[in-house]
């Protein structure tokens, strides 16, 4: 349109960017969740008076924690070193299960709906369940003590990288498979060469991905009684040594952060 | 003319880790740390054997999962859902300001500095820990809960917004800017529709993952069913504790499902 | 040697009048060491479509950029009107840049929203924040957007994503964006790079038709220099951050080419002074 045939037509002056009907959705939605948000807070029991000096308290507890006693350093090697020992047996447990369970969940490698289904529960149940609460469960079954905590950090493993790995099983190029399955393969055979090759890079990344995230968690089993550093922190914060408990944490920080840093690594070097 | 050349005959697919003797060296390592670790944990074998018998106790008093105390059972879920509803609604408000902090293309060096680090100190302690010691300062019950899981969620919300940040398309924005558009506006007009998307589906995983952790800082005593559950244990009920792991993970998947539901549509 | 040059008036100057643009000893050293501008110097002093044309790295992206100061230059003056614009503090280039209004060759429109939020974007500089927030615009802003989306032939399409347009399309919303500032100079930057030859001529009519309509001046950064002939009332050449030719598009030789690219068989490149406006299509 020429500027002169814009300048003599007349235009609106007002715009919606939704319409009528969805700006109404989107306030109801916007209400919904405020009033989801009153009700939790208002619903849950919690003592407002606490509050109020609740700064002090934290101030109070800082200044109880200063100077750290490095002198307990040397007490907490040994459980430092075993709480990565768990997270590394763990993940590797974890691993060598997740592959099976990986190409019992994938639509296109189970054997039939049934087995998928069952595929799917165990992958629901080991991903819905912590870490710290398999350690409960370990604990009751095994005692208190690393296998406990390596059997959790496994559980826990297993559903998170069978998920991911089933997905990527899934996602797998058909050509590649069919290919392989064209020559007469046995079907584990075709398994072998056709998709574990596509999903290694997936599997290997989040395997170390899974472990960085279990030095975390391993860190903590010790509440539980599964081993690993855990239980210095727990009894160290029950005696109220609160200048222990800050060596403890920072002990668990350096390894937390060498492990994040070393799976960062390693994954940059994957890719 | 010259004579066929001569074929090698045998062939070695090439090393993932660049070299063949990096990749013996890594298997290698793996197989010493394994036996190096297994010694060094003192397992008491005959322990661990004697615990498969008790295993088989132990699941035969867990099944059939005891539902009769439903009602403690109910009281229990609803804390944590409420717990994890409330946590991620204050997490997604702190996360706003800490997401734009700690993004390298908007904010000042010192300040991304500080909100990066301010991220990478509460990602590394474990909800459980801060959950001690919200519990030292506010009591048991799930007030501690409700701060702990706020404060997890607004890091975890707080590094994904930055991150979702950094990597919007500078285009745009410097279009916006062109326009002689202050900070506020280009953030609003020009960041925020890249982000929404995605943010809205990570603040419902988060949701979900919430109901997930409030089961785990039940047992240092910040309320929600975790501390149901931890007690039913200790009191060694396991059906009852059956009951409760069940009615997690029903949650658990559930909200997974709704949450992917949710990313599907936005997509 | 021109003999315009020669008398010491710059070329598309009025006598006796103040520069619409004037651009003075421009320089832009990046901390590598890169000279990007070297003392560029020109004026616009009519309402009149420039076309910047240089090779990759010759610096026509950078002089653009300081324009507007979305790169900061190292010394220098831009004069639009009568005001400095890179000694200004903050507040005041916001109110500059709302007087420029610029196009882009990648679009740089927001994906997300819709082809009228794009457009209203170009007012932002006249509304509050939560304005911008709610996306309340005055209707005159709004009146004038359908106004130009008529103008550049993208009628009705106010509600689209933009994701859902064609390049050139993009590209109308792009040229509207800027128009919507009412701008006093406009910046183009490479606007027909990412659009296909046809196209590319639709663009660069419809920018030269809206820059002569609103007598504004247009500084437009185009690389393929038979466009730049066709469609623009002056050339600068620039190379290795240096002013290498200043004029009309007729003056444009071989040789002036060669020393502002490098050698090459230019015929088929230039028209010769003489030919026939291009045909209508």
């Amino acid at each position: 349109m020429t500027a002169l045939e814009t300048a003599q037509k007349r235009y609106p002056e007002v715009w919606r960017r939704r319409s009528a009907r969805a700006s109404v959705v989107g306030w109801l939605w916007a209400a919904a969740i405020a009033c989801a948000a009153a009700w939790s807070v208002s619903a849950l029991d919690i003592e407002w008076v606490f509050f109020a000096d609740a700064h002090e308290q934290a101030i109070d507890l800082a200044r109880r924690m200063w100077p750290p006693r490095w002198s307990y350093l040397p007490v907490i090697v040994k459980p430092l070193i075993e709480t990565i020992h768990i997270a590394t047996l763990g993940t590797l447990i974890g691993l060598v299960f997740s592959v099976p369970l990986a190409f019992l969940a994938a639509r296109n490698t189970t054997l039939n709906g049934f087995t998928w289904a069952i595929g799917r529960a165990l992958l629901v149940a080991s991903r819905s369940v912590n870490t710290v609460i398999w350690g409960l469960v370990f604990v009751a079954i095994f005692g208190p003590g690393p296998v406990a905590g390596i059997c959790a950090v496994a559980a826990r493993s297993v559903g998170f990288l069978a998920k991911l790995v089933a997905e990527a099983i899934e996602e797998a190029d058909r050509g590649r498979v069919e290919a392989i399955e064209a020559t007469g393969a046995a079907t584990s055979q075709v398994y072998l060469v056709g998709i574990l090759p596509q999903v290694m890079p997936v599997l290997i990344g989040t395997t170390i991905y899974r472990w960085d995230i279990n030095v975390r968690e391993s860190s903590v089993l010790g509440f539980v009684g599964a081993g690993g550093i855990g239980l210095y922190l727990y009894a160290s914060i029950n005696q109220f040594a609160w200048q222990q408990v800050l060596v403890v944490l920072a002990a668990i920080l350096v390894i937390v952060i060498a492990s994040e840093a070393v799976s960062a690594y390693i994954r940059a070097r994957i890719s | 003319m010259s004579t066929a050349a001569a074929y090698p005959t045998t062939w070695r697919p090439p090393a993932l880790f660049g070299s063949r003797m990096r990749q013996r060296l890594a298997l290698f390592g793996l197989a010493a740390y394994l036996a190096w670790s297994v010694s060094d944990l003192n397992v008491d074998v005959a322990r661990m054997l004697a615990g498969f018998p008790r295993a088989l106790d132990m699941l035969a008093r867990m099944i059939p999962p005891d539902f009769t105390r439903w009602e403690l059972l109910t009281t229990g879920m609803v804390e944590s859902v409420q717990m994890a509803l409330a946590a991620t609604l204050a997490g997604l408000v702190l996360s706003i300001p800490l997401g734009i902090a700690a993004a390298r293309n908007l904010a000042p060096r010192p300040v991304y500095l500080a909100a990066r680090g301010f991220i990478v100190l509460g990602r590394t302690l474990h909800e459980v820990i801060i959950a001690i010691f919200f519990v030292k300062l506010f009591g048991f019950g799930p007030a501690a809960g409700l701060l702990t899981l706020a404060f997890a969620s607004g890091i975890f919300l707080g590094k994904m917004l930055a991150e979702d940040i950094e990597n919007v398309r500078s285009g745009p924005v410097e279009a916006v800017r062109a326009t002689g558009a202050g900070f506020g506006q280009t953030v609003v007009y020009s960041i925020v529709p890249q982000v929404l998307a995605r943010t809205v589906g990570v603040v419902i995983y988060r949701l979900d993952a919430n109901v997930r952790h409030s089961t785990v800082i039940g047992i240092v005593g910040a309320g929600g069913i975790g501390q149901t559950l931890s007690a039913s244990f200790s009191r060694y009920d396991y059906d009852f504790a059956l009951a409760i792991l069940l009615s997690i993970i029903a949650l658990v998947a559930l909200g997974e499902w709704f949450s992917d539901w949710v990313r599907r549509k936005l997509r | 040697m021109d003999i315009l040059a020669a008398a010491g008036a710059r070329p598309g100057q009025r006598p006796g009048m103040r520069p619409l643009l004037s651009i003075e000893n421009l320089t832009k050293v990046y901390p590598s060491g890169q000279r990007a501008l070297d003392g560029v110097s020109f004026a616009v002093g009519q309402p009149e479509v420039v076309a910047i044309i240089g090779s990759s790295g010759a610096g026509k992206s950078t002089l653009i950029r300081c324009i507007n100061r979305l790169v900061e230059p190292t010394s220098g003056q831009v004069r639009l009107g009568d005001r400095d614009i890179v000694g200004m503090p903050r507040r005041e280039l916001r109110a500059a840049r709302r007087r420029i209004g610029m196009i882009f060759q990648e679009f740089n429109l927001v994906e997300r929203l819709t082809v009228m939020e794009n457009l209203l974007s170009g007012r932002l500089g006249s509304v509050g924040f939560f304005a911008a927030l709610l996306r309340r615009f005055p209707p005159s802003d709004i009146s004038g957007a359908y106004a130009l989306l008529d103008r550049v032939g993208l009628a009705g399409y106010q509600d689209s994503r933009v994701d859902a347009l064609s390049g050139g399309q993009r590209q109308r919303v792009g040229i509207a964006r800027a128009l919507m500032q009412n701008p006093d100079l406009l910046l183009v930057d490479e606007p027909t790079a990412s659009l296909d030859p046809k196209t590319a001529r639709q663009i660069m009519r419809l920018i030269r038709e809206l820059a002569t309509e609103r007598r504004k001046p247009a500084l437009v950064n185009i690389h393929d220099v038979a466009l730049a002939q066709s469609f623009a009332d002056r050339v600068i050449g620039l190379k290795s951050g240096r002013v290498a030719f200043d004029g009309p598009p007729a003056a444009l030789s071989a040789a002036t080419l060669t020393e502002i690219y490098g050698a090459e068989d230019w015929s088929q490149t230039i028209r010769p002074a003489g030919d026939e406006a291009e045909t209508p299509s």
